[in-house]
This record gives structure tokens, sequence and C-alpha cells, in this order.
């Protein structure tokens, strides 16, 4: 692999992470939420599970989601040789 | 030497800050010595409040610099992790420590908007955003934004959008400070806002960044702590479990039923959703506050401190789980301050309702049949003058005001003052570290981007520091001035900062890193045209609805579930038109926002400037010429790690 197509790659597979992040993401932020009603009907520990996954179940995806995205994004430079030197 | 210290100290933080952390402890523990053996509790308050800022200024005077990274970036030496703890201290304001919980218990699910809305937008930092400006290697964001788009037209928009969000933003921060002082403390309020105005200075002025940084660690320890205790305490008494995170769950449970046995209507229990923001508006504030946090340049701007890129994005990992332990704690607050107002306030005869009723009617936080709950006399009066009243306290009679719940709490766990004074303090270390961060802010916008970059582009490094700190101590100054004046809309407006950000410098960022076809005058043009549109809405549903309607062809809002609007507004322009004349109406006025377009309330005027912004900064790059080959390689270079930073300041 000459440079220009490793940079192409290392560019083609951050994107590529970056979306399913951002899918995550939405998902947890929005589509989730849409049925928060229903999920409601549903009780763990007390809580109705509509309303706690705005109150900590996304939360937890998003924080768990960051530290997973940092792992991967690090696998993905050094894979292509484009990581910062340790 | 310089450098020596500065390796030492890096690697012995662990050391340190565990040292401080129990030195912390230990303060708490002597001061309940003290009031046992009989301190009067203002005296405590006052002990709180000098131990604290003499330590965040101690901080800040050894962390004193003459250099200009050190000054800006604080040397680019933050470790990941403590980064983190600093940024999760300068996000969490005066507003989310105090005045969280409180909008929780007042709105019930809905007021999980706030919750998903302040943490959700990490992820757009980590995955959009902040890596790629920490490659870049700026000062500040609209650095960045200036070399990306060609010059001072997009410094400028920058900088303008800057100085909106975060004046009224720091401004928040002092009154808070004046707040917790008055309210916990029993200083007088511009008594207070001086502390804190003192207490902002002593930690920024001499370090800049670098001090900003050592301080928001310590700030965020003692906020954590302090947040944490009085629903821990209030969770073991009732549970035996000091998980109040997990036992909640149960107190929901108790909620429902109490809330069925006093006749809410189940529509409008607190764990129904969509029952006071209807769905459209809950999910335009979640994507209104998250793209914000996203923006908001004085949380981008901790992320340039970061040793590395991979640090950078663990950094952001970090802040959120900092974040996480108080905001998932927040809704435990408000569901055990219901559970108690419940069981023991409503349906009580009026003789019979607690001590901390009084305690924080007082001061105005509490009031029951019309009237700040002084005393039981006072309230018996009040509800005596309403027909028909029993003696027996209803729900229709009650109302707290969102700042009391977390307040209160440790005097409802019936703990003694030293929990209170715990909690004084965390409300002040979480208000003067945002206004830390948010002073530096524009304080370096205003040196480096306008003296630095635009005005004497050749100043000797010591002339710019000195310039950066008079314009520090300037701006904090006059923030204090306008928060002593006790302006009345300013948490409102803290709200508008998100969705000005939102739409202002969302579109430019992103598209500046994402698409090398983004040009200069496709990107200023998006700026002001997502910022104007929002800032629009935002001043024209508040202060001139009138002319909303008469002109813009607003209409009223709707009641979130019966879709009744909430103003005829044929009726009231045929009975008294003179209301629609009126500008710069007050917040009482029958059309302050409640008329706009589609139902979007102001809160979420980003909603409308967000995509304005991105379509226009799209539409005028397809009409304007590309960007050159040297800007297109330089995007590439931010795109990866490897490498040297593509900006490199002069070094000072």
């Amino acid at each position: 692999m000459n440079q220009p197509d490793k940079v192409q790659q290392h560019w083609a597979a951050t994107q590529r992470l970056t979306y399913i992040m951002i899918g995550i993401w939405a998902f947890f932020s929005f589509f989730i939420h849409m049925f928060a009603p229903a999920l409601n009907g549903i009780k763990i520990l007390g809580f109705p599970l509509g309303f706690y996954m705005a109150a900590q179940g996304s939360l937890i995806v998003f924080v768990v989601q960051l530290f997973w995205f940092s792992g991967a994004q690090d696998k993905v430079d050094r894979k292509y040789g484009m990581a910062e030197d340790d | 030497m310089a450098t020596e210290a500065k390796t030492d100290f890096t690697s012995n933080l662990g050391r340190i800050y565990t040292i401080y952390t129990g030195g912390f402890v230990a303060f708490v523990i002597f001061i309940a010595i003290l009031e046992r053996v009989g301190v009067p509790n203002n005296i405590l308050g006052y002990l709180f409040v000098a131990f604290t800022i003499g330590v965040y200024a101690a901080i800040g005077i050894l962390s004193r610099t003459m250099q200009v990274d050190e000054y800006y970036v604080a040397g680019r030496k933050v470790p990941s992790f403590y980064n983190g703890m600093a940024t999760a201290a300068d996000w969490m304001s005066a507003a989310s420590f105090i005045g969280m919980a409180g909008t929780l218990y007042l709105l019930g699910y809905d007021g999980l908007a706030f919750i998903l809305g302040w943490t959700g937008g990490y992820v757009l930092v980590a995955t959009l955003i902040a890596p790629y400006l920490r490659k870049f290697g700026c000062y500040t964001v609209p650095d960045f934004l200036a070399f990306r788009f060609g010059g001072n037209a997009a410094r400028i928009a920058g900088i303008v959008v800057l100085m909106s969000c975060s004046f009224t933003y720091v401004v928040a921060q002092i009154v808070g400070t004046g707040l917790i002082g008055a309210r916990l403390l029993g200083m007088s309020f511009e008594m207070a806002v001086f502390v804190g105005l003192v207490g902002i200075l002593v930690c920024s002025m001499l370090g800049g960044m670098r001090a900003v940084t050592w301080t928001q660690v310590a700030q965020y320890i003692v906020l954590i702590i302090a947040y944490l205790v009085p629903v821990v305490i209030l969770s073991t008494q009732k549970f035996g479990i000091p998980i109040p995170q997990l036992t909640y769950g149960t107190v929901l449970s108790e909620i429902q039923i109490k809330e069925a046995a006093l006749g809410v209507s189940a529509a409008a229990s607190h764990i129904v959703p969509f029952a006071r923001y209807d769905p459209l508006n809950f999910f335009a504030l979640v994507l209104c506050l998250m793209v914000g946090t996203a923006s908001l340049p004085h949380v981008l701007m901790r992320y340039f401190t970061t040793p590395s890129v991979r640090e950078a994005r663990s950094s952001v990992a970090w802040t959120l789980l900092f974040i996480f332990i108080l905001y998932f704690t927040a809704p435990a607050y408000a569901a055990f301050a219901k559970l108690e107002v419940f069981e023991n306030v409503i349906g009580k005869p009026l003789g019979q309702l607690p001590g901390w009723i009084y305690s924080y009617g007082k001061i105005g936080l509490i009031q029951i049949c019309g009237v700040n709950a002084v005393d039981v006399a006072s309230i018996t009066a009040a509800c005596g003058r309403i027909a028909g009243h029993t003696g027996i306290l209803g729900l229709a009679n009650f109302a707290i005001q969102a700042d009391a719940i977390v307040i209160a709490t440790p005097e409802i766990a019936g703990l003694p003052y030293v929990v209170s004074g715990l909690v004084a303090a965390g409300g002040l270390a979480a208000a003067l570290s945002t206004a830390d961060g948010l002073l530096l802010a524009i304080a370096n916008a205003l040196s480096h981007d306008v003296y630095s970059r635009m005005i004497n582009k050749d100043a000797p490094v010591k002339k710019k520091l000195i310039i950066a700190r008079v314009l520090l101590v300037v701006v904090a100054i006059i923030a204090a001035y306008v928060a002593a004046g006790r302006p009345a809309d300013i948490v409102a407006m803290v709200a508008w900062a998100f969705s000005l950000a939102a739409a202002g410098l969302f579109p430019a960022l992103v598209m500046g890193i994402w698409s090398k076809k983004t040009t200069s005058a496709g990107a200023v043009a998006g700026i002001w045209a997502g910022f104007l549109t929002t800032l629009t809405y935002l001043v024209v549903t508040r202060y001139f609805p009138g002319f909303g309607v008469d002109v813009m062809g607003m209409t009223s809002h709707v009641h979130p579930v019966t879709r009744v609007p909430l103003v005829d507004l044929a009726k009231l322009k045929a009975e008294q038109p003179a209301i629609f004349q009126q500008g710069m109406v007050l917040i009482n006025h029958p059309l302050a926002s409640r008329v706009g377009y589609f139902n979007v309330a102001n809160i979420s005027a980003g909603l409308f400037g967000m995509p304005i912004g991105f379509i226009t900064m799209w539409l005028v790059s397809k009409f304007t010429t590309a960007p050159n080959m040297e800007m297109q390689n330089f995007i590439d270079d931010i795109r990866r790690p490897r490498g040297a930073a593509v900006m490199i300041e002069k070094a000072g």
C-alpha cells in the first residue's frame, strides 16, 4: 500500500466508525424515547422502562460508547500508520 | 528547572489530588466537630467558603505563568483523566448543581430532556469535532474558523457567536454564586457576588488555562462529593442501601401510588412522557442541547489542552463519565423530594407541616396558598382567605421553586448543618468552575483573536499576556456588575446559549472538518444565517410577540396534551389590541414565549437555525470556488492524528 492509498483508506475507515457512532447516538437519543409511553408498561426494580432509559439507560450507553470509540479509533489509526507516537 | 518541576507535578497528580481529597474530607469532619461543640451555623458556612476559595486561590497562584501556550492551553500537558474532570467541572454549572433536580421535580419525565441533552452531546464532541481541533492546534475556536475559512470575516463571525452565547452564561454563574451565598450562607446577595468575583479572578488571572485546569479538577472533587452525600444518606436511611440511583425505582412506584391517592390524573403523573412538552418540543430540545454542547467554545477549548489527539478522544469519554455521575443522580433527588412532599406535606393539617417547609419558605423558595411559607400563622391566614379551605394542605395550595430541591434535601433527611454547608460549597464550586471556563473563553477571544490576530500582530509575548489579563479582569467586572443588578431573565437566557451555539457554530465546525468543498464565503454566510435566524426567533417570541403575530405570522403554541391554543389570538386582538403593540414585554406578558412557528418553543430555536445554517453553507459553497489544493491538504492533515500540529504558534 502506498501512502496516498493509506490516507484514503484511513479516512474511509474513520468515516465508517463515525457513522456507526452517530447511528448509535441517534438511536439512544431519539428513537428509543419515541416509545417511552409503551416502554413505561415494563417495570424493573420499580423503574418504568421508558423513564429509566431517559434517566440512566441512554446515558450509560453514551459513556460506554465513548470509551469504546476512543479505543476503536485508535486501532484504526494504528492499522493505517496514522497514529501518533506513543 | 521549570520543565522539571512541571513533569514532577504531572507525574504526581494522583498523589496530590488524593491528599487534597483526604484533606477536604478531614476539613468537613472538622466542621462537623465544631458544629457539635456549638459553633454557630453562619460561622461554619463562612469557614466553608473561606477554606474552599482559599484552596482554589492557592492553586491559581501556584499555577501562575508567563508563557503563552501555558496561558492559553495549559502547555498541552493535561492527562486525559484530569482533563475529563476539569471539563466536567467546566461544564456543570450552578444550574446543573442547584436547579436540575428541581426541574425534574417540576417537569417529571419531560425534564429528562435536559439530562439527555446535556450528556449525549459529548458523543458529537468526541466523534465529529474535538480530536480534529486538537490536531489543528489552535488556541481558540475562532482561530480554527479563521484558518479554515480564510481570514477575519469568519473569525469575527465566530467571535460574535462566542460572545453572545458565553456572556449571559457567565453572568448567570455569578448570579448563581450570589444566590448560593444569600440562601445558604446568609450573606447579602451583593457580598456573595463580590466573593464570587474574587474567587473567579484568583483562579484564572495569573495562570490562565493552566491555573483554571488545576482548580477545576479540585472543584470537581468538591462538587461531586457535595452532590452525592445528602442523597446517599437519604437512600441509606430509607432503604439501607447507599445507592440512591437504584433505590429511587421503588420511590417512583410509591410516588405513583400517592399520586393516585391525591387525585393526580394518570396523564399528569411524574413518570408519564410528553405531558408538559409535546414530542416535537421534547426531541427538539434534546437535539438543541446536544448540538449546542458540541459547539460551545468553553467546552471545546478544554480539549486543546491534552498532550495528543488520542488523549483528546479518551478525555471526552472521561468527561462524560464524570458528568454522568451527577446527572444520573439528579432524578433520584427529584424522586426522593417528591415522595417526601406527598407523604409529609400534602394532605397534612397546616399546623403539622415539617420544619424544612418554613426554613425554605423564609427565603422565598416555597409558597403555600400564594404566600411565602414563613410560619404557621401566615400560611393559616393565607389559606383561610381561600373560600372553603379546610385547613388541610391540598396539592394546589403548594408551590416549590426548582432551586429548593437540592438545597432542602439535607434538612429533609434531618442532617446537621455541616451537610448544608457542604452543599453550599459544592454549588459554589460548580458556579465558579463554569464561570472560570467561560470567562477564559471570552477573554481569550478578545486578547488572542481580536488583539493578537487583528489589532497588533507583532506584539511581544509579554505585552500579549498583560493585555490578556487586563481583558480578563475587565470582562469579569462587567459580568459581576450585570449580575449584581439581578437580571430577571438570565436563567432563561442561558438555555438560549445552546440554540445560538448550535445554529451559529456547529455547521461551520462540522463542515470545516468533514467537507473539503465548503468554502469561506459559504461558511461565513452559513454562520450568519443560522445565528441570525435563531436570534431573531428568540428575541421576537420572547420580547416582541405582538410583532411576531402581526407582521411575521406567528401563531399561538398549543397545550401539549389537549392541543388547545394557549392564547386565543383572535379574541385577544378584538378585546385588547394594545397588547399586540407593546415591545420589550416582560416575562408575564400574555404573549411572551407563547407564540411562534409550528408550535416550537423558543428554548429550541436552534431547530430553525441549524438547518438554515447548513443549507446556506452548502448552497453558497456550491456557487463559489472550491478551496484550493493547499487548503484541501490541510484538511487531510487534521483528519489524521500523526504528524505535527497544523498551526504552530510562535514559541513564547
